[in-house]
């Protein structure tokens, strides 16, 4: 019968065309022949692309969020700390190094942090950005462009010399601070970078000599910001006035935006260290606010006890010590070591700006040493204690599958010594030349504005400008 | 013609401000001050040190009255600003040469 046949005919247009169907999909043959090398290597090629895509979406958002961190993060927290005839200044410090650093950056800075040269400072090989395009760097991060590692880095570039702005807040004239800053930021912030985490670098965790944990910057950036500011705070002197006259923040509130800011740039600081979108960026993200929470805490306390009242200000300082000392751990602590670092950090470091500071007598204004220098030493041999391969098998594993011992929690004693050794070196190029700067600065061009710019305060002496024109 | 200054606690304005408005005295300036008298300041923190201030934020009224309206015009602000306690503030009385008004150049009494 004529539609019999015509039902024989279709059957096969109906199971084919589901077929045709998933053959458009899998380029390649249909379900039933075998998987050829091409599709494997397709395959393999689109989990790339997709891993690379999901790390280059983390790592270009964490590079904003550590811009975030400078500008306007640093800038509010130092601006509302400082007087009001000092705010437009102070910022303007902030905002000069995003600026300024980033040329540098482009022309010589990379290069000499991340290019290939000796252990101490990487070479020449990628001046002006040559060499760096868009297709990954190996040696760095192989799920990124280079470009992007190039550019992440720099927010750390910007982020360091900014941070020494706090200890010599409202005595130094601007021209002077940006010419010390940028060569400050050459020849002290790319070589230690370079033997931090270059190739070949002195204190790199794979490979250097002295193999040092440091995930986010704990040497490379707080240890160098914090000694150098000390050292620049004492070479400039006190500002007029200090200690006698009370100089206290104009904006607390300003400050505390400002600290927000950097709380949550932080995730970027140091959950974007680890270049990808992984479960080691989860453990530095979880580890920071751990840090940074448990500090707030600590130092909130240790204040209430000292004071009879908790400040604002106190709160604020504890959680940044935290953040601080949680920089170079993040990427290789549990959790709940990471709010025993932020425990400690905030009694120490309050300890430091509440007693050592007023001892000393020293004029470090927005106490960039106290929080910075003293956290991120601090925060250097707490890494040593504990960092655990169960987190981060930086020293990958032995024959038997296990993982190497890092810290000392893993019974690797060894590892407090190369800390040590690493924040001793941090201590010491930043010492020999920040003192060299200033010296060749000042010799050159002064650094210190005279007593009748301080005070007339930097906004009109620096900048012509007033910060608050509160009646028009 | 007097001139009555009262420098008072910033929290009390409003207070005087409606008991001079019921005395039936209209015009007054007002002006943000620091100050203090016998009244000590509050110590406050910055870095763990304790710090006093001393210069306390006040509120001064000024207003220009008839003579006759003087006594009416202490009493209101008195009775709406007075507590008890040491900071409630002072008030100065003094004369006053001449008054004008500026849009249509009225002088002396009918001015105020």
């Amino acid at each position: 019968m004529p539609s019999r046949r015509f039902h024989l005919f279709l059957l096969p247009v109906c199971l084919g065309s589901p077929a045709f169907a998933l053959a458009q999909a899998v380029p390649a043959s249909s379900p039933q022949a075998p998987v050829t090398q091409a599709q494997i290597a397709a395959l393999q090629q689109a989990v790339q692309n997709a891993q690379s895509a999901g790390d280059n979406a983390w790592m270009l958002v964490s590079a904003a969020l550590v811009l975030l961190m400078t500008g306007p993060g640093l800038a509010l927290f130092y601006g509302g700390l400082v007087r009001r005839k000092n705010i437009l200044g102070t910022m303007m410090q902030s905002f000069a190094m995003m600026g300024m650093v980033t040329i540098l950056w482009a022309i010589a800075g990379y290069s000499l942090a991340f290019g290939h040269g000796n252990s101490f400072v990487g070479g020449f090989e990628h001046l002006f950005l040559r060499g760096v395009g868009l297709a990954p760097n190996p040696d760095y991060a192989p799920t990124i462009p280079e470009q992007t590692y190039m550019i992440y880095q720099l927010m750390f570039a910007i982020i360091t010399p900014a941070l020494i702005t706090g200890a010599f807040a409202e005595r130094m004239k601007f021209s002077a601070m940006a010419v010390f800053l940028s060569l400050w930021s050459l020849l002290v912030y790319s070589p230690m970078a370079h033997m931090v985490w270059g190739v070949g670098g002195l204190l790199n965790s794979t490979g250097g000599r002295i193999p040092s944990f440091d995930f986010a910057g704990g040497t490379v950036v707080h240890v160098t910001s914090g000694v150098s500011a000390l050292v620049t705070c004492i070479y400039l002197g006190k500002r007029l006035g200090y200690p006698k006259v009370p100089m206290p923040p104009h904006s607390m509130v300003l400050s505390f935006i400002g600290a927000c800011l950097l709380w949550v740039g932080w995730f970027g600081f140091n959950a974007g260290s680890a270049l990808s979108a992984g479960t080691l960026a989860t453990s530095a993200f979880v580890n920071t606010h751990f840090a940074a929470a448990a500090a707030a805490f600590g130092w909130t306390i240790a204040e209430w006890i000292h004071n009879g009242k908790p400040t604002a200000l106190g709160a604020i300082s504890g959680a940044v010590a935290g953040l601080v000392a949680i920089t170079p751990a993040s990427g290789f602590v549990q959790p709940l070591s990471a709010l025993v670092i932020g425990l400690i950090a905030g009694a120490v470091c309050s300890f430091m700006v509440f007693e050592v500071k007023s001892r000393l007598g020293y004029d470090d204004s927005l106490d960039a040493f106290g929080v910075h220098g003293a956290g991120g030493t601090l925060g250097a041999l707490l890494t040593g204690i504990f960092a655990t391969g169960a987190i981060n098998a930086a020293y990958g594993r032995d024959a038997a599958g296990k993982t190497i011992p890092t810290g000392v929690v893993d019974g690797h004693w060894g590892q407090l010594l190369n800390q040590t050794a690493g924040a001793a070196i941090a201590w010491g190029l930043s010492i020999v030349g920040t003192l060299a700067l200033l010296f060749l600065v000042d010799k050159v061009m002064g650094l210190r504005v005279s007593a009748e710019d301080e005070a007339a305060g930097l906004d009109l002496s620096q900048h012509g400008e007033e910060g608050y024109d509160l009646n028009s | 013609m007097l001139k009555i200054e009262a420098i008072l606690q910033p929290s009390k304005l409003d207070a005087v401000k409606d008991a001079l408005l019921e005395a039936g005295i209209e015009g007054m300036t007002i002006l943000e001050a620091r100050g203090h008298g016998r009244q000590k300041g509050h110590t406050e923190f910055y870095r763990g040190r304790e710090y006093t201030v001393d210069l306390l934020p006040k509120v001064k009224i000024e207003l220009v009255v008839i003579d006759d309206l003087k006594e009416k015009a202490v009493q209101a602000i008195i009775g709406a600003a007075r507590t008890g306690r040491i900071g409630d503030g002072k008030i100065f009385v003094s004369r006053i040469d001449e008054a004008i008004r500026i849009r249509n150049d009225e002088r002396g009494e009918t001015a105020l």
